[in-house]
């Protein structure tokens, strides 16, 4: 029997759709005909509408229920156990926090940002987590190197740290920065050399105070991770951090990531309240925004 | 009173009985990060042993802190019953350890001790034994509760049903209650953390918490965990609760941080119990877990364990509805991997019932923690074969509102079939009605929330 080759492509045309549908994707690689299948990527489903129950009693009353909250209602079971998709994506965002945390913040990324890189107290990961008191403060090679490589008294000294998102700060610091320091200009006012901090906390911008005497500092720091999120970056801005300042003298702006707060817009709206810092010489509690 | 021991012929000499405490404690970061960690794990031995030999006299005329110099000592202290100590002052840690696990000592024999205990002691014998043995002796020692309804009794496991929403959205609360009910969650309480602590949302969600439950008459109770002056100021303005809730530590200077006193709690006490909605007598529900104090710096250079005995023999003074021990919450400084939060549920869940608390538990992790769901299942299946009462119900594990994992509805309903455990009697024959469960069985219609809108609400035939 003689096959109808365009028959042949229509029935293997309809094959892929099904599979399609069914969540297998099939990319048709034109090298060598050959067929890479992929499945579904269990991360892009949303939180808010994708229902497990199989046969519920009433689906539009579950999808109402969905609708109302990000938990993660409606996934159905196996006996008393999770179903395998809903158990996996739980890993899957599990994991992306983790890698988050414990990744480091690559040297390519740095070079194409052309920021030079310090560490704190902290040697490592490790001890970064176990130790918060050592990520808080500058290594004193950290602080010769800073002294050499930057001009001391800028209006406005940008820091970047990892915290406890890597990932936060290599998805967000690039676009962040690009509109920041363009606003920064427009303001007039000076900008130092801005570098990276490895294993820093928080309060950290003290020690970089105390070494460069800025006016201001706005310090890139990468957030503990949720599972909604695990590249969510902040800002922490303050007027002259000094060994002696305190956490209610700083300003935050949080929750900077593709999904929250985008970057660009961040970085505009972060240099407007790095002006009224300036002009008001006071941050904090103290500021009026 | 002897501080000193040899071990492998090496001579050990301790300054006090507080820093035998610290050094005998398994290792945890915390402990290390106070600088007060044994610096061996040899040294760690030879404490133990030292601590072996103390009496319970040297632990009760030794606290860790000066009953002079602070308030939750002097609590303890005040409430020992004087009989039952001077019957067991003379025991050394390792005569009581080997009571409490002697085959001819009940659960009712330890519990007719207990009052005569201080927190130090049930932290020194908690520190001379193995996760089995503490899994063991908790096992023995059984705490039920009444508040609506009883908890706590042999054969039973109960669940918090834990709807947090980020917005405090009480459509999605209720979305998240409905899941869990649907599970057999929810016999302990239904409790809600706020998003925002203020009296009017407070009095929102325990209206709307309360209704829901008389409405389909529930056989529970509910609460709302803002801080407890907001909560008192909602009760006062007419809001339908029926337990209060609040975070409770081991020193005054912690409890101060935390804005409570003794007084204070004392004057929320007598107010749910005149003004709540459920008959009681236990009507208090407590949160602790070892670092808090460290993470506010209010230790004084305790370690995290004898920190938590103290906030046990601080809370017993209310006889508390429900005591959930929170470990794993705080972050890797205090309790680094899973290994340690669940050397250190195990303790605390042990020292609670010896101390005579309803202990639940909530092993838990965040995202910067050397930790993942696997431990959290492991440590979740060995407090419940140690007895816990309750545990945490969290849609898929996942506090969308708090951003950590805790114990799931899929858990709970898990572990009581491991176990052949029960829900609360009295919720047992509403999920029978409601066609949850049947004979202790989940039912095949079971996970699906839409049974509430398909069902006559049974509150209200």
């Amino acid at each position: 029997m003689k096959c109808d080759p365009t028959l042949v492509e229509s029935i293997v045309n309809k094959v892929l759709q099904k599979l399609n549908e069914e969540g297998v994707v099939v990319n048709k690689e034109n090298n060598n005909d050959e067929e890479i299948r992929e499945f579904s990527d269990i991360t892009e489903y949303s939180l808010y509408d994708k229902i497990f129950i199989k046969n519920p009693l009433d689906e539009e009353a579950l999808k109402t229920l969905k609708k109302s909250t990000p938990a993660r209602i409606c996934i159905g079971r196996s006996g008393p156990r999770y179903l395998t998709i809903p158990w996996l994506r739980f890993r899957a965002d599990h994991a992306a926090a983790m890698d988050a945390v414990f990744s480091e913040v690559s040297e390519e990324f740095l070079n194409k940002l052309n920021l030079f890189s310090v560490t704190t107290k902290a040697k490592n990961k490790d001890e970064y987590l176990t130790r918060p008191d050592l990520g808080r403060v500058l290594s004193e090679e950290a602080k010769m190197t800073i002294k050499k490589n930057c001009p001391e008294s800028p209006n406005v000294q940008v820091i970047v740290v990892d915290g406890l998102s890597s990932k936060a700060i290599e998805e967000n610091a690039e676009d962040f920065l690009a509109s920041f320091m363009e606003s920064i200009k427009s303001y007039g006012l000076s900008l130092g050399r801005p570098f990276f901090i490895r294993y820093g906390r928080v309060p950290v911008m003290n020690d970089v105070g105390e070494v460069l005497k800025p006016d201001v500092v706005v310090e890139l720091i990468g957030e503990r991770p949720g599972l909604v999120t695990a590249n969510s970056m902040s800002a922490y801005l303050c007027w002259r951090p000094r060994s002696n300042t305190v956490e209610s003298q700083r300003n935050v702006v949080s929750n900077i990531h593709n999904k929250g707060l985008d970057p660009v817009e961040a970085g505009a709206h972060v240099a407007g309240i790095v002006k009224k810092i300036y002009e008001q010489q006071k941050s904090g509690i103290d500021l009026i925004l | 009173m002897q501080l000193k021991t040899r071990l492998f012929g090496k001579s050990y000499v301790f300054k006090s009985v507080k820093e035998v405490l610290a050094k005998a404690s398994e290792e945890k970061a915390g402990d290390i990060l106070a600088g007060i960690a044994a610096e061996s794990n040899e040294e760690r031995i030879a404490a133990k042993r030292v601590l072996s030999e103390l009496t319970l006299e040297d632990l009760r005329k030794n606290p860790v802190i000066p009953y002079e110099e602070d308030g939750v000592t002097r609590v303890i202290d005040d409430g020992i019953c004087e009989g039952v100590y001077r019957e067991i002052k003379n025991m050394t840690v390792m005569e009581l350890r080997e009571y409490i696990l002697d085959h001819h000592t009940t659960g009712e024999d330890i519990k007719r001790i207990s009052p005569g205990l201080t927190a130090e002691m049930a932290a020194a014998v908690a520190k001379i034994m193995s996760n089995m043995d503490l899994v063991y002796a908790a096992s023995k020692i059984k705490i039920a509760t009444t508040a609506r309804t009883t908890i706590g009794l042999p054969g039973t496991l109960s669940f918090r049903i834990q709807p947090n929403h980020p917005n405090d959205s009480v459509e999605g609360i209720l979305a998240s209650i409905m899941e869990g009910l649907s599970y057999g969650s929810g016999d302990a309480i239904i409790g809600v953390n706020p998003n925002e602590d203020s009296v009017e949302n407070t009095i929102r969600l325990m209206n709307a918490t309360h209704e829901f439950i008389e409405k389909w008459g529930i056989p529970t109770q509910n609460c709302v965990l803002s801080h407890i002056t907001t909560q008192m100021k909602a009760l006062e303005a007419g809001a339908k609760v029926d337990v209060f809730f609040q975070s409770v530590a081991g020193t005054e200077s912690c409890n101060k941080e935390f804005g409570i006193s003794a007084k204070l709690l004392d004057e929320a006490f007598e107010m749910i119990k005149k003004k709540g909605c459920a008959g009681g007598p236990n009507l208090m529900y407590f949160e602790t877990g070892q670092g808090s104090e460290l993470s506010l710096g209010a230790h004084h250079g305790v370690d995290m364990q004898t920190l938590e005995a103290r906030t046990y023999g601080f809370a017993r003074r209310y006889r508390p509805f429900m005591v959930n021990n929170v470990s794993g919450f705080i972050g890797p400084e205090t309790l680094y991997d899973g290994k340690q939060v669940i050397r250190a549920s195990l303790e605390d869940h042990f020292m609670g019932k010896l101390l005579g608390l309803p202990m639940g538990m909530a092993p838990c992790y965040t995202n910067h923690m050397k930790a993942d769901q696997n431990d959290q299942e492991n440590a979740i299946m060995l407090l419940a074969l140690a007895g816990a009462n309750y545990y945490m119900g969290v849609p898929g594990s996942d506090d969308c509102m708090l951003s950590y994992q805790d114990t799931s509805y899929h858990d709970d309903v898990t572990l009581r079939e491991l176990l052949g455990l029960r829900p609360a009697p009295e919720f047992e024959k509403w999920l029978e009605e409601m066609g949850i469960m049947k004979d202790g069985k989940l039912a095949d219609i079971a996970g699906d929330p839409s049974i509430f809108f398909k069902r006559e609400p049974l509150g209200r035939r």
